[in-house]
């Protein structure tokens, strides 16, 4: 077994068991902060696939901005007793959880069983494309008019937000 | 070239526990966190294909998703709040005013 | 000149959309009427005009098409494809039938300003009158069968509308329907009446089609000269068509509707249901001479149902009382005239008796429609009498009307119908029994007439003393005036040789028939002096009618109340009209209704039709009921059929 199959093993483990934690706890701040580390461990995975640059934006965006957002929004609501909304077996979630096993069983098959696509790359080229600098090339070059439109998404987002988030239009 | 099916497998294992929370759970916050897995889920993948394919628009894509996703929270969140304010609760069996 | 020929047709709908939609806010009588009547007389003049440039001509070169524009063209497949151009042509029969239309139609516009004064719908009135004419004119001048449809139809309608006119008033039709019928019934019966004709007409238009593959007169025509005599499809196409022609010119069996259509104002009657519309059926099979000319069965069809609807509506004529269905019966009884004359294919005899026909029978209605304005609205002649002396020139000119119908030389009756007899005795297509009908036919019809000229204008008076009688306008007159010269000289269009004339007419229509004629083989006669035998004793028993109306009713009126007395059952068949309409009622329209009510309406429509309706509707809203319970507004169970549907899609994809 070699260092980056452990790596991979200890962060694919430590993902999935986060994961769980965060669809089955009952407070949703434990999910929270299950979530935050569901994403570092994506992040490290990240990093085993040479793609530094997105997991740094892993860390800082969903880590940092966006989860500290859904702490904020829990804790300003101050949701009293969580058991109200905890939740006996019912028929929806049989067939939810049916669905989703088959879904998974799916997913896997479709995995293992399907042919491989040839790969065209370069061992280098790999370690290169997730720099920051490359990455930030591409964005301001190949990719600047998207990369402008998301300015304009996150504008919208932000003015979306506080017009719904108002208690009062005046 | 690493060998991404690892990732793949785990991309769609975290997929299938996200969905399931989504359509599981009634406290909304929660599903909001569960659809949160899903997108970081596809995010791996790419980022997987990304790697394999010596391609960097997988990452590209990567830096995109996680803006909508910011956006999406943003907006989410404050529907969150409003729906709130109006019912008093999270419980997603009570918002039901979408029917007949 | 001929190019003018769309004009003749479409001034008059210039009138009547003028009339019909701004008639309503011109106050003054005067100017409706004379854009009403104007249009029509520039309509005759442009007419007179092309006439005068085709005598000019040579006899086989006076046919001329104007096309105006495409109006159905449809590629139907392989086999054939309709294309319907919307052309006018004018030809010698054409001509003639249109100068009719116009002249005679321009005279009534002219008489309808005085008798139509001071009625509501005035404006209204000449509209319609404008429509008619050009519906009438595209139906004469039309050079396809589907334009000739569209006037045929046009001229339906404008009749419904005009019978209709007083839609208020009630009217008697008698009989099974007595004091309850409105003028709008008389008006529904016509129009239905002639539906039942029209659907001849539109299965021979289509057999007309799939046997020919056009709809233009001369395509058609050229191909049935090709044609032998006795063809199949020859036979039943002018069955048919002839079946259209007894709609629209009331003979057996669907006379019924005329007697009624007099509900409608007089002009109208004299105009569409004496002079024109009515002859249209006649027009159609003289213009398709061709086609009957291929099936000597139908001619000898058309030539019995002639000779019958003749006899037979001359002698309900007899007992009638009110003037106007008196002149509506001789109508009928004329026109049967003119298909006798079609069925012996003596085309252009008919033809004549037509021309004749409009001038004296559209006077008679004239008359009839001052007399009844003079009497305040009254129509029973038995409540007449003695208006000679308040209305001289009204009796001068129904004198001369009356003399006319009754064919006494030298009037212009005597000419066409003694044409008709002679051929019908000596054309290889009629028979002796036919002249006979005929000539008896002939007498009865002057006793009739003359018994409504003694019982309207000779005797004593029998109106009581609040009526005033008085002659009527000069707008009316003067038209009264025109057509009774008409009557008088009209018949020298068509001296036969044996009066040494050259009747003009039958050259004139020569070429038109010339087709039919060959097929059939007829020669142009000789003098016989069978001829002057026979006109001789047509004439006598004529006179014999006129003497036998003017002894019974102005020296002995105990002969009509003794033969009245001793026939009480034949006095009471002719007085019900032969009971047709009991029996229509009966057989046809009682069981039509019931059929319709109960098993249509109430059986088919109301359970089987609005049922599957209902049914379906409340299927819906059932199902509707359940189904709905899936929206259940919760987005959470919809996300679950979403994650469902994407594990079979990936299934279906996986096991694919």
């Amino acid at each position: 077994m070699t260092l980056e199959s452990v790596i991979f093993s200890v962060l694919a483990a430590s993902a999935v068991g986060s994961a769980l934690l965060v669809v089955t706890r009952r407070n949703p701040v434990m999910s929270a902060l299950y979530l935050i580390v569901n994403f570092f461990c994506l992040a490290g995975l990240y990093l085993t696939l040479h793609a530094q640059f997105i997991a740094i934006i892993q860390i800082l965006v969903y880590a940092g901005a966006i989860m500290v957002l859904f702490v904020f929004v829990i804790m300003l609501l101050n949701l009293g007793d969580e058991r109200k909304l905890s939740d006996g077996v019912s028929w929806k979630k049989i067939v939810a959880a049916g669905f989703c096993a088959a879904l998974l069983m799916e997913f896997v098959y479709i995995l293992i069983y399907s042919e491989p696509s040839p790969a065209v790359m370069s061992a280098s080229m790999a370690t290169e494309i997730g720099t920051v600098e490359y990455i930030g090339s591409q964005l301001f070059t190949k990719f600047l008019f998207p990369f402008e439109i998301t300015s304009l998404i996150l504008t919208a987002a932000i003015v979306g937000a506080i017009v719904l988030a108002k208690r009062k239009l005046d | 070239m690493p060998d991404i099916q690892p990732y793949l497998i785990l991309s769609a294992t975290l997929f299938v526990i996200g969905a399931a929370g989504v359509v599981a759970r009634r406290n909304a916050i929660i599903v909001f966190m569960s659809i949160e897995l899903m997108l970081n889920s596809v995010n791996l993948s790419l980022v997987a294909f990304s790697a394999q394919l010596g391609d960097v628009t997988g990452q590209i894509l990567v830096f995109f998703v996680m803006t909508v996703a910011a956006a999406e929270a943003a907006i989410g969140l404050a529907i969150v709040i409003a729906l709130f304010r109006r019912k008093q609760t999270l419980n997603l069996d009570e918002i039901n005013i979408l029917k007949w | 000149m001929t190019s003018f020929a769309p004009y003749i047709v479409f001034l008059p709908f210039i009138g009547f959309l003028v009339l019909g939609l701004f008639g309503s806010r011109i106050k003054s009588e005067k100017l409706i009427g004379i854009i009403g009547s104007g249009v029509v007389g520039v309509s005759f003049a442009i007419a007179m005009a092309i006439f005068v440039q085709m005598v000019g001509e040579e006899p086989h070169a006076r046919k001329h098409v104007v096309e105006l524009f495409t109006w159905i063209s449809a590629f139907t497949g392989t086999a054939s494809s309709i294309h319907v151009v919307v052309a006018y042509q004018v030809d010698q029969l054409s001509i003639l039938m249109t100068l009719i239309v116009t002249g005679v139609g321009f005279l009534i516009h002219v008489y309808s300003i005085g008798y139509m004064h001071g009625d509501a719908g005035f404006w209204r009135f000449f509209a319609y009158l404008n429509l008619f004419i050009f519906a009438m004119l595209n139906l004469v001048l039309a050079d396809n069968f589907l334009l000739m449809f569209l006037g045929w139809e046009g001229v339906g309608l404008c009749s419904y509308l005009l019978i209709g006119f007083w839609y208020d008033r009630k009217f008697d039709v008698g009989g099974y329907a007595a004091g309850t019928a409105t003028t709008n019934d008389a008006a529904r019966k016509a129009f239905i009446v002639n539906r039942i004709g029209d659907f001849g007409f539109i299965l021979a238009m289509l057999l007309i089609f799939h046997t020919f593959g056009s709809l233009r007169f001369d395509s058609v025509f050229n191909g049935a000269e090709l044609m032998s005599i006795g063809n199949q499809a020859a036979f039943w196409i002018t069955l048919l068509l002839f079946v259209g022609a007894t709609g629209k010119s009331a003979q057996i069996p669907l006379f019924v509707w005329l007697p009624d259509a007099m509900a409608g104002p007089t002009p109208v009657s004299a105009l569409i249901h004496a002079a024109t519309m009515v002859t249209a059926g006649v027009y159609m099979v003289a213009r398709c001479s061709i086609l009957f000319a291929l099936a000597p069965t139908t001619l000898q069809v058309v030539a019995i149902i002639g000779a019958l609807t003749a006899i037979v509506a001359a002698s309900i004529g007899l007992v009638q009382n009110d003037i106007k269905k008196i002149l509506a019966y001789s109508t009928v009884s004329q026109l049967g005239y003119m298909f006798l004359a079609l069925g012996v294919a003596a085309f252009s005899a008919g033809i004549f008796h037509l021309t004749t026909h409009a001038f004296f029978k559209a006077l008679l209605f004239l008359g009839s429609g001052a007399v009844i304005h003079a009497m305040h609205d009254e129509q029973d002649i038995q409540k007449m009498g003695g208006l000679k002396k308040y209305l001289p020139t009204t009796y001068k000119t129904f004198l001369i009307g009356a003399i006319a119908i009754a064919g006494i030389f030298p009037f212009a009756g005597f000419f066409s119908k003694d044409e008709i007899l002679w051929k019908a005795f000596s054309s290889e297509h009629g028979s002796v029994v036919m002249w006979a009908i005929g000539v008896i036919g002939a007498g009865l019809t002057a006793f009739y007439m003359f018994r409504l000229v003694i019982l309207t204008f000779e005797g004593t008076f029998r109106f009581g003393e609040e009526v005033h009688p008085h002659e009527a306008p000069k707008t009316m007159t003067v038209p009264l005036i025109i057509l009774a010269f008409l009557s008088l000289v009209g018949g020298f269009i068509g001296v036969p040789k044996s009066f040494f004339g050259n009747n003009m007419i039958e050259h004139w229509l020569a070429p038109v028939f010339e087709p039919a004629s060959t097929k059939l083989l007829l020669i142009e006669e000789g003098v016989h002096a069978t001829e002057y035998v026979l006109m001789a004793l047509s004439l006598g028993i004529a006179a014999a009618g006129i003497y036998g109306a003017w002894k019974v009713y102005t020296k002995r009126p105990d002969i009509a109340e003794s033969l009245r007395n001793k026939y009480t059952k034949v006095y009471s068949l002719l007085l019900n009209k032969y009971f047709v309409d009991e029996v229509y009622d009966k057989t046809v329209v009682g069981p039509t209704v019931k059929l319709s009510e109960k098993l249509l309406w109430k059986g088919f429509d109301v359970a089987v039709i609005d049922g599957a309706l209902n049914g379906m509707a409340s299927l819906v809203s059932v199902t509707a009921l359940w189904f709905r319970k899936i929206q259940t507004g919760i987005a959470q169970t919809y996300a679950v059929v979403f994650v469902g549907g994407i594990v079979f899609v990936l299934a279906w994809l996986i096991l694919k």
